[in-house]
């Protein structure tokens, strides 16, 4: 993996021996040691996109940020709308700098006056000392280090939560709720990365083992390793921060304009404003698009994009085997001219090319949670 | 019939002047589900440790080096077809060519089986 982090001192997550002792192959990734498969990348993926998958995201970064107008206060720093933004309702955000560059992705839920913010694990502490010198005094980010992070990702999640924690089937999609759980207080919303329905679960370091214990016993859930974790998510056409997404990339590149809100745009006071609303009424000079590649050997990150005439175009930000589709993909940037559907391109890897186009994205529909539908 | 193996955790297969080669079991392991192979053609020539072969698992893509020089009589088309096959049978049905030596001397040097699978346990 390209995140491997080879530094010296590595910190065990609250699940590191839960998860050597479930099999799990532990590899240096955001300065800590964790699992990237336990049965198989492949089987692993496949059972996420079936039953219920178990992911352990505890190197992210979970924020608890208060104080005086801390909502207008984290509209400096991001486009989102926060100060209107609805109670207990997850929304994906952008800590950008000055130049409409991405810091990083995050996901923050208004509760009550005050937010919970959950940002990548390889950033955090960037993201904590970014963020700290640009809000005001009075409003305060406290690191959540007791709490680890489970996610339950599938269309059997619901399922196999609710019979461990009744009544989590009755969120929304992009809603959460705090919960009672022996004792244990816990913060569930109905999200996720891997395009299926699920949940994420924020819960205290030291009930974790147990909660991953009681998913676990449900013959519908098994735990999934980092490899899959990167295949969905490649599957379902999201960034991962450090790859597709970087301070070269502005929201408008990346195709994440929802991210921006109406008020905020009307009112242009929110990091690289100028440069961002200017691509929004012009176009980028590239975009983040998809590729369905000839063939089934992978083509991955740092492979680039050519033209017809054999020029560099783009380059490839992630890419793999698909899974699900038993062939390879790939998302990347191209000069903007080239990233219509249908379009025919090359893709230079260790000197061999490959044949490609570029499609839609999500490679695989999205299977959220809407209300009314059947759960 | 002798059967050896590299430090990279290649085996070859060695009947007279003719070997047989592929990746250990150790090796199929550690790279995990293998979705890619890339096999060289019958008549092409391969030099003692230089790239032979690709193999890609879904987290990676790696070289398969030759044990030794010499021409390659075949590549396994079953590999190519069906990569998993290197998961699921890597010192059997999993191999990746055969290759007419150069010099049989080249196998000098390398590990038998025993002194392979005890230097795997090691790692």
């Amino acid at each position: 993996m390209s995140e491997i982090d080879d530094s010296a001192t590595l910190d065990k997550l609250p699940l590191d021996s839960w998860h050597r002792a479930h099999g799990g192959r532990m590899v240096h990734f955001a300065g800590y040691e964790m699992p990237v498969q336990y049965e198989g990348i492949i089987a692993e993926h496949l059972w996420t996109r079936e039953n219920a998958g178990l992911f352990d995201v505890s190197h992210m970064g979970q924020l608890f940020i208060h104080g005086r107008s801390a909502d207008a206060a984290l509209e400096r720093l991001m486009p989102g709308d926060f100060q209107f933004a609805a109670d207990m309702k997850p929304k994906y955000s952008l800590l950008l700098d000055e130049d409409g560059g991405i810091i990083d992705d995050l996901m923050a839920t208004r509760r009550g006056d005050d937010f919970y913010v959950v940002v990548n694990g390889a950033t955090k502490h960037g993201d904590i000392d970014y963020m700290e010198r640009r809000l005001p005094e009075d409003v305060i980010i406290d690191h959540m280090r007791g709490q680890a992070l489970l996610a339950l990702q599938g269309p059997r999640a619901a399922e196999v939560l609710e019979t461990i924690i009744p009544g989590v089937s009755d969120l929304g999609f992009m809603q959460g709720s705090p919960f009672q759980w022996h004792g244990r207080s816990l913060w569930i919303s109905r999200s996720g990365y891997t395009g299926e329905d699920g949940f994420e679960i924020s819960v205290p370091a030291i009930a974790a083992e147990q909660l991953a214990d009681a998913i676990a016993a449900h013959q519908l859930a098994k735990p999934i390793g980092l490899g899959a974790r990167d295949s969905l998510r490649l599957e379902a056409g999201l960034p991962l921060y450090g790859h597709d997404l970087d301070t070269k990339i502005t929201p408008v590149m990346a195709g994440l304009t929802f991210a921006i809100n109406k008020r905020r745009r009307a009112e242009g006071d929110f990091p690289g404003a100028l440069r961002i609303l200017a691509e929004l009424d012009n176009g980028p000079a590239e975009r983040r698009v998809g590729f369905e590649i000839e063939g089934r050997q992978p083509v991955r990150e740092g492979a680039l994009v050519l033209d017809g005439e054999g020029n560099e175009i783009g380059k490839i930000t992630s890419g793999g085997f698909s899974p699900s589709l038993q062939r390879p993909i790939a998302m990347g940037y191209v000069a903007a001219p080239f990233a219509e559907p249908g379009t025919a391109l090359k893709l230079e890897q260790r000197s061999k090319l490959f044949d490609a186009r570029i499609v839609p994205m999500p490679f695989v529909p999205h299977r959220y949670h809407r209300k009314g539908a059947s759960a | 019939m002798s059967l050896y193996f590299t430090e990279e955790h290649e085996w070859i297969r060695v009947e007279g002047d003719s070997a047989t080669v592929g990746i250990s079991d150790h090796a199929q392991e550690a790279l995990g589900d293998i979705v890619f192979v890339e096999v060289p053609e019958a008549g092409r020539r391969v030099s003692k440790g230089q790239e032979a072969a690709v193999v890609e698992s879904v987290k990676a893509a790696s070289d398969v080096y030759s044990p030794v020089s010499g021409e390659v009589t075949e590549g396994n088309q079953a590999i190519a077809d069906d990569p998993s096959l290197v998961n699921s049978d890597p010192e059997g049905q999993g191999w990746f060519f055969k290759v007419k030596l150069d010099n049989p001397g080249e196998l000098d040097g390398l590990m038998d089986e025993t002194a392979y699978r005890d230097w795997v346990k090691t790692l």
